[in-house]
């Protein structure tokens, strides 16, 4: 599958999830749309399927308030039907706002809560080595997250324990709940926090399918590998794009039409 | 009770080949064995707690059953919306040991005093809570409850060795140790041998004859064991716990769900922080939680019961 048509399909359920259930975090969504793309498609290998393999390959939202993603990426894969995606935020739906993994195969973990996923991803890929495994654990994080503690415990653990079928993607748009990174708390110099935690670290365009592809498929050495992946808050719509206001809010009608017709319209 | 839980955990490991041991950098000298043995289902996080529940919640999603291990309230305060969303959402299978129960490190302050854990975990759903009350309590429970499936939360401390007057006993129903007509003390923990002093005592001066029985399994509830309650006329909870959301709330939530009204007199820490220290036993004493104390609350819940009728 060709990941960048698989990201427009995200972009355009995603939109219309977040419309539909009047739900926060379009702008953290569409972040990382490219990110998931590249994984489901070109790096993953998961299908339904092969979820029964204990030596696949494990993908953990941390970020979980982006969960919207993943739900489409698994549905559109056929974990589970799209009818249920529009159900996303709405009474009785188990497509809650954070990622939830009840009753729907393919999600791996359950987050909302940051600073989970690193320790949890450690988990997997600790078990792994352990059971002399290939598969590997990919974590998706956001920058904000890496203000708390527990993220830098995890980074820590994995470091010292030479995690090497660990990947940590963070999804570095520089914006975080009210304000920027920089402004909030600075996270500079980023790469070199996890290259002296004991990770091979890499900035990288976190939009760019072929550099995302070719550097999420290299081979880690002895180390864990961190891609600080840079990003645009809102990428593919206009008006949405760097603006904290989409952290919270949801896409009206019209904003849902504009929206659509720059993403479709988009090459 | 700590040897009991490592003599259990022995038994257990070599039997099972899931079986792994995490601490989060504690337990000096206690687990030597243990690695000698299986220095390959062992592992030492650091002082990292919250990293640690992650990590033994994806490992049991992986099919290890994992004991993670720590003391007084860092293995559970510290980590707790890990506890809750990693572990219990996740339905992980994972043993979570708290070495130092109650005022078990009575003189190293407040930070170690362990007296609002059983409330805080109890109140989580999808977890199992268990507070032995003696050694033999310790080492049934351990073997039993790491092959239960799910959380379970296991509180152990210094305990003196005590037997139960019956010599099989299933750890997940109350575990009798006096047997008497006229009344009954439910407790958990080693404050056991405090009940016993004092049920003693009061038979002996004042010829008021109780049962005594430990409530080493507080979640889930022995439904049969609490439904013969209806009958018991005095029913007293002692424990080295705070009075909020504790053994003896567990017991009225666990009567209401039955429709049984029953005053119950519960003998636990006042709602208060301790920053005079001391031992176990002078913890214990300066909370009205020793012997005499908890004779003289129980005499007078039986005289203030009795201006009533």
């Amino acid at each position: 599958m060709i990941s960048r048509k698989f990201a427009k399909k995200l972009r355009i359920e995603t939109l219309k999830m977040t419309h539909h259930g009047r739900s926060s975090h379009i702008g953290s969504i569409l972040s990382i749309i490219d990110i998931v793309a590249v994984l489901y498609c070109r790096i993953l290998k998961l299908r339904p399927g092969n979820l029964k393999n204990n030596d696949r390959n494990r993908f953990i939202l941390s970020k979980g308030h982006a969960g919207a993603a993943v739900y489409a990426a698994l549905a559109f894969l056929g974990f589970f039907s799209k009818k249920k995606l529009m159900s996303h935020c709405k009474n009785g739906s188990n497509l809650s706002g954070h990622i939830s993994h009840i009753n729907l195969p393919g999600v791996e973990f359950s987050t909302g809560s940051l600073g989970h996923g690193l320790s949890v991803g450690c988990g997997f890929a600790f078990a792994s080595k352990l059971k002399k495994e290939k598969s590997k654990t990919f974590v998706l994080l956001s920058d904000g997250e890496c203000n708390e503690g527990s993220t830098w415990e995890a980074a820590m653990f994995a470091g010292h324990h030479k995690l090497k079928n660990l990947v940590a993607i963070i999804d570095y748009n520089k914006l975080q709940s009210l304000t920027t990174t920089t402004k909030t708390l600075n996270l500079e110099p980023f790469k070199k926090k996890w290259e002296s935690f004991g990770w091979d670290c890499k900035l990288i365009d976190g939009h760019n399918h072929k550099i995302l592809e070719k550097n999420f498929s290299t081979k880690s050495k002895n180390k864990p590998k961190c891609f600080i992946a840079s990003t645009i808050k809102g990428k593919g719509v206009s008006f949405m794009e760097n603006k904290v206001l989409w952290h919270y809010r949801s896409p009206n009608i019209l904003e849902l039409k504009k929206a659509l017709e720059e993403v479709k319209n988009a090459r | 009770m700590r040897d009991n839980f490592l003599k259990a955990l022995l038994e257990v490991t070599k039997k099972d080949q899931n079986i792994f041991l995490i601490t989060g950098d504690l337990g000096f000298k206690i687990f030597d064995n243990y690695i000698k043995k299986f220095k390959n289902r062992f592992l030492n996080v650091g002082v990292a707690e919250q990293n640690m529940i992650g990590i033994a919640s994806a490992m049991s999603l992986r099919g290890y059953k994992v004991i993670v291990y720590s003391i007084a309230n860092f293995g559970t305060l510290r980590c707790l919306e890990q506890i809750r969303n990693d572990a219990a959402y996740h339905n992980s299978n994972i043993t979570i040991v708290a070495s130092g129960g109650g005022y078990t490190y009575g003189s190293l302050g407040v930070s170690h005093h362990a007296t609002e854990d059983i409330g805080i975990l109890r109140s989580l759903p999808n977890i199992k809570v268990f507070v032995p009350s003696s050694g033999v309590e310790s080492y049934l429970t351990t073997k039993k409850i790491i092959n239960l499936k799910g959380v379970k939360y296991l509180r152990i401390e210094k305990t003196s060795n005590i037997k139960p007057l019956n010599k099989k006993i299933d750890v997940l129903k109350p575990i009798i140790y006096r047997k008497g007509n006229d009344g009954i003390i439910l407790t958990s923990g080693g404050i056991l041998s405090e009940c016993i002093d004092s049920a003693d005592k009061l038979f002996k001066n004042k010829k008021i004859n109780l049962s005594i029985y430990s409530l080493n399994c507080i979640k889930p509830f022995n439904k049969n064991f609490f439904k013969k309650l209806l009958k018991v006329k005095y029913i007293i909870s002692v424990e080295e716990h705070n009075y909020s959301c504790g053994i003896g709330s567990s017991i009225l939530e666990n009567l209401n769900k039955l429709n049984i009204k029953k005053n119950i007199k519960i003998i636990a820490i006042k709602d208060r922080y301790s920053s005079i220290v001391g031992d176990q036993n002078y913890m214990r004493r300066s909370n009205n939680l020793n012997s005499k104390s908890i004779q003289n609350e129980i005499l007078k819940f039986f005289n203030d019961a009795k201006k009533h009728f």
